[in-house]
């Protein structure tokens, strides 16, 4: 399988972030499906604070990579741990948040219950919360601007609203890891910006390490510290400015890409037709008029 | 008015309620069962399910009075069967609808099948499709409330993880709930839930039992609490009621229950209405407040059918 030295695997060792032990150890790492080998050698600490964004084109195994952390699939070799044990099935110091996937009528649930359930929604028997974590829950309420809407059902909330509870609800459980499986689709740019500052925050004061996959990084560029870029079985980790270059692109695809920076924004141009990107059809991706400058 | 002192018939009453009385007490027994199992039937969109065990609970059921053994016991039988054969086949969405959709006419067609093999009474064979007032009697009242105590001690117990992987599976699995082991717990329960149900309300009426009060709960509230007790509470109103509905006549007491159980549902449908109403117009004076632009209603369904596909591949 091809590998591509990437030239920055000593920033591993002085990832941004508050240092200590990495959160999430990934050595030598590799994922494949029969005989396609979506990524392999793959060697990643993420440090406690640090924000690490997966891009590169759909089917690359930036999801696959959530999966394995996550314990839903197994890597193919090499190994994965975190905090200094093996991962397995979920953990209750890892916060989740998925896609927008608007919840059903009918779910018994107000804000406040699902922001409660990141605090005792694994918890065993009906004794009810105590004292603390009702107040913990309406300090979270308050953080991610839900108090508002605290006590109306979810399922009555607006797509924005629900992904603002669901950061809530991630944080609430305090978690070492933030992962994030496209947090941020189907948003509007108001709303991007509002959960991409909750989760900035979140790790700047609590430590928590972020792995934002993402097909655009756009709305979380000046926030991340780090970008794994996978494409076609290879990978590039390193600062968005050393993996966000026309050469560097165009030697892990393969082919020709320009990345073209403008108004602040970055733009990947020429590698389309193998995939979509940042300048595919999503009506958020890629507008020039989203103020970003 | 010959029909309606048939439906409507109070003579005796007394006496009769005294006779019943094991009944009433299997009837309130089942209520609280139902009506604390219905919001995870919803939650986790399961209707057709219990529907599918309910026909398997009936073929069990009538197989066991075909041998002459224990009608109760047979129908467990048969609803743990088919409950677990749901829960481990069709752990997705769309595999499960169809899991269901093959058993439930086998399951059917096997009671049928006894059944016409069965001499005894026809009342006994009529009563397992549409419930029976048949006086309970004391050991039967019991399993009764031993299989209901075990179903109620088991929600209790795992009801907060059960919850969080019922509305968001993914997301507790991610926080370490055992998603899986909670599924096939809850298919246990529910089987049992559904296989006493099926004593009272008979196999093709147990859906006005474990998801009526459950889904008339649910139009008037969303709190965690509130839904549950208010389900519970229509859930005892429609069995005791429709019991004693049918005391007199001698009618079987399914559409006693059933109407009873519908009419709630549909009070509570216009009373919800009005407060869907005002949650949409919270939503607008919130967007309106808050400066941002409209919502793309129609991104956001495309975008829920692509999660809905997605959940359904990786659950």
């Amino acid at each position: 399988m091809t590998t591509v030295s990437h030239p920055t695997t000593e920033r591993t060792a002085t990832a941004p972030g508050s240092g200590g032990p990495a959160v999430l150890e990934l050595r030598d790492a590799g994922l494949s499906y029969g005989s396609r080998a979506l990524w392999s050698h793959l060697d990643l600490d993420l440090a406690p604070g640090e924000f690490v964004a997966v891009l590169g084109p759909n089917g690359a195994g930036k999801t696959s990579l959530l999966r394995t952390v996550l314990g839903q699939q197994r890597l193919t070799s090499g190994t994965m741990s975190f905090l200094g044990q093996p991962v397995r099935r979920g953990h209750r110091k890892i916060g989740y948040i998925p896609q927008q996937r608007l919840m059903d009528a009918g779910t018994p649930l107000r804000a406040r219950d699902m922001i409660a359930q990141g605090v005792t929604g694994s918890r065993w028997g009906i004794k009810p919360a105590s004292r603390a974590e009702r107040s913990r829950v309406d300090r979270i309420l308050d953080e991610v601007g839900a108090t508002a809407f605290a006590d109306a059902p979810v399922a009555e909330l607006s797509g924005g609203e629900q992904q603002r509870t669901r950061v809530g609800q991630a944080i609430a459980a305090d978690p070492a890891l933030l992962l994030c499986d496209e947090p941020l689709i189907s948003l509007d740019l108001r709303h991007q910006r509002g959960v991409t500052e909750l989760i900035d925050r979140q790790r700047r004061q609590q430590d928590a390490a972020v792995l934002f996959v993402t097909h655009d990084v756009n709305p979380i560029l000046d926030v991340v510290d780090r970008v794994l870029y996978i494409a076609g079985g290879r990978f590039r980790i390193g600062s968005p400015d050393e993996v966000l270059r026309t050469d560097v692109l165009s030697d892990l695809y393969g082919t020709p890409v320009d990345v073209v920076r403008t108004m602040g924004r970055i733009v990947i141009v020429g590698a389309n037709d193998a995939h979509d990107h940042h300048c595919d059809a999503d009506p958020n991706a890629a507008t020039p008029d989203d103020g970003r400058i | 008015m010959d029909i309606w002192s048939q439906v409507f018939s109070f003579q005796d009453y007394g006496e009769l309620v005294v006779l019943v009385q094991n009944s009433i007490w299997a009837g309130a027994v089942l209520g609280i069962v139902g009506g604390l199992i219905g919001p995870f039937v919803v939650a986790r969109n399961m209707p057709f399910a219990v529907h599918g065990i309910s026909e398997l609970s009936f073929a069990g059921a009538s197989a066991s009075l075909l041998l002459g053994v224990n009608v109760v016991t047979g129908s467990l039988v048969g609803s743990v069967i088919a409950a677990l054969l749901i829960g481990l086949l069709g752990s997705r969405a769309r595999d499960r609808n169809s899991i269901i959709a093959v058993l439930m006419p086998f399951g059917l067609g096997l009671g049928i099948l006894c059944l016409a093999l069965y001499k005894g009474r026809a009342a006994n064979k009529f009563g397992l499709l549409t419930g029976q007032i048949v006086s309970v009697d004391n050991p039967q009242l019991t399993l009764l409330v031993v299989v209901a105590a075990i179903v109620v001690v088991t929600l209790l117990v795992i009801w907060r993880p059960l919850m969080f992987s019922s509305v968001d599976p993914d997301v507790a699995a991610a926080a370490g709930v055992p998603v899986r082991t909670l599924a096939l717990v809850f298919m246990l329960v529910l089987g049992l839930a559904t296989a006493v149900s099926v004593q009272i309300v008979g196999a093709l009426l147990v859906l006005s039992l474990l998801v009526t009060p459950a889904a008339a709960a649910l139009r008037l509230s969303s709190h965690p609490v509130v839904v549950p007790v208010l389900s519970t509470v229509f859930a005892v109103v429609s069995v005791v009621g429709g019991i004693l509905l049918a005391l007199g006549g001698g009618l079987p007491i399914s559409p006693y229950v059933t109407t009873i159980s519908f009419v709630i549902w549909v009070v509570c449908r216009i009373v919800g209405g009005r407060k869907d109403k005002r949650g949409r117009d919270r939503i607008v004076r919130r967007d309106q407040r808050d400066g941002g632009a409209p919502r793309l209603q129609a991104d956001d369904a495309d975008h829920r059918s692509a999660a809905g596909r997605k959940e359904g591949a990786t659950a």
